[in-house]
């Protein structure tokens, strides 16, 4: 009888555990969101950081482990001071969609230069404490690790609410949070509150990244993006802002995990996270613990000032048309294939210029598309044996309607809202993918997927390949043109402007947003299909997060709703790069660089926004 | 000398300008209303002084110091308290945290007790609230929280956006005496105010805001007797009727 217990006891001592670590990251979030109204998405990355940190002390210099801690906290903290300086205080009054923007930049950069200074590879952290046991229940026990993680993370927990409540300053950061504009009007400096509340935040996050680090007795840099992803999930759940709603959404997603992955196995594990999230956030938008109605703001407003497209001039166009028309013939098999890749990012990036830009949806999960896409035809050709000229669009039609049908739930919230829904649902599709073993082939991929061809004649030379996009590309950006000239086009334009408005003019946000996900999915699900069979290998892997936000910068560079903006970015940012081989290997940075730059200094991007 | 100045400044939102070379002057412990109409500038020029909205030109001294463009929380630490529009209290924190926030650019903490007693006494509803949230207490009761808390910096200068919207005519009148009272202990105060007839009952001098532009300014008791000039830049009053 006790001993059938007996694991769950321990899947609730390891759920707690994970959980603390969990609420440490939610309420970094939360502390951040509540002063700057930001969610940080560069916080998966100083978890990261405050790991390497430790390694670098506890592991390389052997210094003991209080030392190691505090260091980890001064040094998270200082890096969450440079984040607030120089990353996020320059949008001050920009929308928030924006600073999220930058965020998720901040983290690719420090992501990549961990990886650049300590290598990709994973290493051992040993947390150094004498690995002694204490029975808790007949059968059950919990280690010395387990006793500091849950010590460290309640005092944290302490400390911090008797900041708050107890000193000025913690007053100060609450009245900052509350009203930062009254709060100036009592002598507050709303900029130091932010700093102090970074480097709070950062330095929470540093000690989670230690923590598990020795937990694991491993880290590696990419823990970033589950850091994000879990941190945020546990500040949703509990209420964007809210401390204590953030410290029982962190225990609450690691004892879910935790038991879930004790009943359905550990494949399942991130797949909780997310629908709890998705559930969340159609259900409770503020959260499990707080009341209706004092939901945090829905962060409305469009990302950007919309400015006036450039148009280039004619004889302008007639040679860039004429180099891309015969580059494959004049260049060398490499370069077609670099424009290969330009051309369907470009797909990808058109389709997602028209959801983010025309219709300010800024989804962070188009990859999705791609992966339905290509995954449907791949199926469709590899084991129904259908035609591939016949697959790919077919491909495009179930991403379009899937697509449309999986972010349904999503159009009635706004803002930054939209841009986690998205990546949560995408992310959800990766886990469907991995765990649907019998049709996906699960972790294994799918491989031998038919190459391009119509009927008997093979198109799968780089020269062929090439001219297939090209075409597709011309028919997809004149048909898209073609729709925003239209009726159609404008009031696409109106439901993103002031969608109040649109509706008080009888038009249905909803179904506009719709028609966007359905075109936009077509033609993702088109590049997701296409490259299937030109890679004739794909994972769940293949179309991951890394590649929803490169998308997401090559249309903020190109200009935001902008046909020829998403072409020229997909060009400058996967074409380049290429070229320059030094450079690609620093691709990221590249990304990050970019991402940042570009919505401080030219939020407009290369093109204009349309 | 004067204790503040505005000085011929022009602001802008955007595109739009709202003053138009607007000029006004507060000596050390007067009273200074400022009327208009809707959507005069009013609250804009009390932005200007407090450093939320920047003058695209001209210049705003107050006690011998150009505070210009300088921000917010530093003009606050010169001497310049608010009473914002609306209040504006922190909802979320207690009323004695509201209060003692009011002093958050203070050091001296013996004083800043003696201060919060100083306080209660001329607000004595407050003591029993001290323990509670701000944002459950009344409309009356929370127009003096925002004083208080504006008093707990020793302002010289205080800055009162429309102190009286939304209160019932008893708090009014308590209000405008409290107002006074500060003003007896050396405060000076500008303030705007809708109700031209209220605001003149204690105005020392009184600047009428047009569209963005000064068009007419008098002490206190000229304007309050002069029918006329009420009735043509200030609309009607419950006096005049
Ligand atoms: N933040 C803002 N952005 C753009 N325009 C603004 C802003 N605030 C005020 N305005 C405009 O500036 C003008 C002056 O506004 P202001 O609030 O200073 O007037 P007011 O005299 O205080 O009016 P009220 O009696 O309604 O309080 C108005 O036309 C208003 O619409
Ligand atoms: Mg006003």
């Amino acid at each position: 009888m006790l001993s059938a217990l007996t694991p769950w006891i321990d899947y609730t001592v390891n759920g707690l555990v994970i959980g603390n670590i969990y609420a440490l990251l939610a309420v970094g979030l939360a502390l951040i969101f509540g002063v700057a109204d930001l969610i940080n998405f560069a916080v998966g990355s100083v978890f990261s950081f405050g790991a390497y940190i430790g390694w670098v002390c506890a592991a390389y210099l052997k210094l003991p482990l209080p030392v190691t801690i505090l260091v980890v906290i001064l040094a998270s903290a200082l890096l969450g001071i440079v984040i607030e300086r120089f990353g996020t205080r320059p949008l001050q009054g920009r929308s928030r969609i924006a600073a999220l923007l930058v965020t998720i930049g901040i983290g690719l950069i420090i992501d990549q230069l961990l990886q650049i200074i300590f290598s990709p590879d994973p290493r051992a952290l040993p947390s150094g404490l004498p690995d002694r046991r204490f029975t808790i229940a007949p059968g059950a026990t919990i280690g010395t690790l387990d006793l500091l993680i849950a010590g460290v993370g309640s005092a944290s927990g302490l400390a911090l609410w008797l900041f708050l409540s107890r000193s000025r300053i913690g007053w100060a950061i609450r009245a900052t949070a509350q009203d930062s504009e009254a709060a100036r009007q009592v002598g507050i400096f709303t900029d130091r509150m932010n700093m102090l509340v970074f480097a709070l935040a950062s330095s929470l996050g540093g000690v989670g990244g230690l923590l598990i680090g020795m937990y694991y007795n491993n880290i590696d840099p990419s823990m970033s993006f589950n850091a994000t992803l879990k941190g945020i999930v546990a500040a949703m759940v509990g209420g964007l802002g809210s401390l204590p709603g953030a410290i029982i959404g962190g225990l609450v997603l690691g004892l879910t995990e935790s038991y879930g992955i004790g009943i359905f196995g550990a494949s399942y594990r991130d797949l909780f996270a997310f629908v709890i999230l998705l559930l969340v956030l159609v259900f409770r938008p503020q959260g499990m613990f707080q009341r209706a109605g004092r939901a945090p703001e829905p962060l409305t407003g469009t990302f950007i000032a919309w400015s006036r497209p450039l148009r280039l001039p004619r004889p302008v166009q007639a040679a860039i048309l004429l180099v891309v028309l015969v580059l494959p013939l004049a260049g060398q098999p490499y370069v077609t294939q670099i424009g290969i890749n330009a051309l369907i990012y470009g797909l990808a990036a058109m389709s997602l210029t028209l959801v983010a830009g025309t219709v300010g949806q800024v989804s962070l999960g188009h990859a999705a598309l791609l992966a339905i896409g290509g995954y449907a035809s791949a199926l469709f050709a590899a084991n129904l044996g259908w035609p591939v000229a016949l697959t790919i669009p077919l491909g495009g039609v179930v991403a379009a309607a899937l697509g449309t049908v999986l972010i349904y739930p999503a159009f009635r919230m706004s803002g930054h809202y939209v841009s986690i829904a998205s990546m949560a649902i995408a992310e959800i599709v990766a886990l469907v993918i991995l765990n649907w073993t019998g049709l996906t082939g699960g972790s294994m991929g799918l491989s031998g997927i038919p190459p391009l061809a119509i009927g008997p004649i093979d198109l799968s030379d780089a020269r062929s390949t090439y001219y297939i996009c090209l075409g597709l590309v011309i028919v997809m950006a004149l048909l898209q043109a073609r729709l925003l000239r239209s009726h159609l086009g404008r009031s696409l334009r109106a439901v993103r402007d002031d969608a109040i408005a649109a509706k008080s003019f009888g038009l249905s946000p909803s179904r506009y947003k719709m028609i966007a996900f359905l075109f936009g999915g077509f033609g993702a699900g088109l590049a997701g299909a296409i490259s299937a069979h030109l890679f004739s290998y794909i994972d769940s892997n293949t179309f991951g997060l890394d590649l929803s936000i490169l998308v997401l910068t090559i249309v903020i560079l190109g200009g935001l709703g902008n046909i020829a903006g998403a072409l020229l970015g997909a060009v400058l940012l996967v074409a380049l790069p290429e070229l320059f081989r030094e450079v690609a290997q620093y691709r990221e940075l590249v990304y990050g660089l970019a991402l940042i730059l570009l919505i401080r200094f030219r939020p407009q991007g290369l093109l204009g926004t349309a | 000398m004067n204790l503040l100045s505005i000085q011929s400044i022009r602001t802008f939102y955007g595109p739009v300008q709202v003053h138009h070379d607007v000029t006004l002057e507060v000596r050390p412990r007067q009273i200074v209303s400022l009327l208009g109409g809707n959507a005069s500038g009013k609250s804009t020029l009390m932005k200007t002084v407090l450093g939320i909205v920047k003058p695209r030109q001209g210049r705003v001294m107050f006690d011998g110091a150009d505070i210009t463009g300088r921000p917010t929380a530093a003009i606050i630490r010169r001497g310049i308290a608010s009473v914002p529009e609306s209040r504006r209290l922190f909802q979320g924190l207690t009323v004695r945290e509201n209060l003692l926030l009011g002093a958050y650019s203070r050091q001296d903490t013996q004083a800043i007790a003696e201060d919060l007693d100083r306080i209660l006494t001329l607000f004595p509803r407050l003591s029993q609230r001290l323990r509670q949230r701000a944002g459950v207490l009344s409309g009356g009761e929370q127009q003096m929280v925002a004083m208080g808390r504006a008093l707990m910096s020793r302002p010289k200068l205080i800055c009162m956006d429309e102190p009286t919207m939304g209160l019932s005519p008893l708090f009014v009148d308590q209000v405008l005496s409290l107002i006074q009272t500060i003003n007896a202990e050396g405060v000076a105060v500008l303030m705007v105010e809708q109700n031209a007839s209220l605001a003149l009952r204690i105005a020392h001098h009184a600047y009428v805001l047009q569209s963005g532009r000064i068009v007419l300014q008098a002490t206190g008791a000229a304007m309050a007797a002069d029918p006329r000039i009420q009735d043509a830049y200030l609309g009607r009053t419950e006096t005049a009727a």
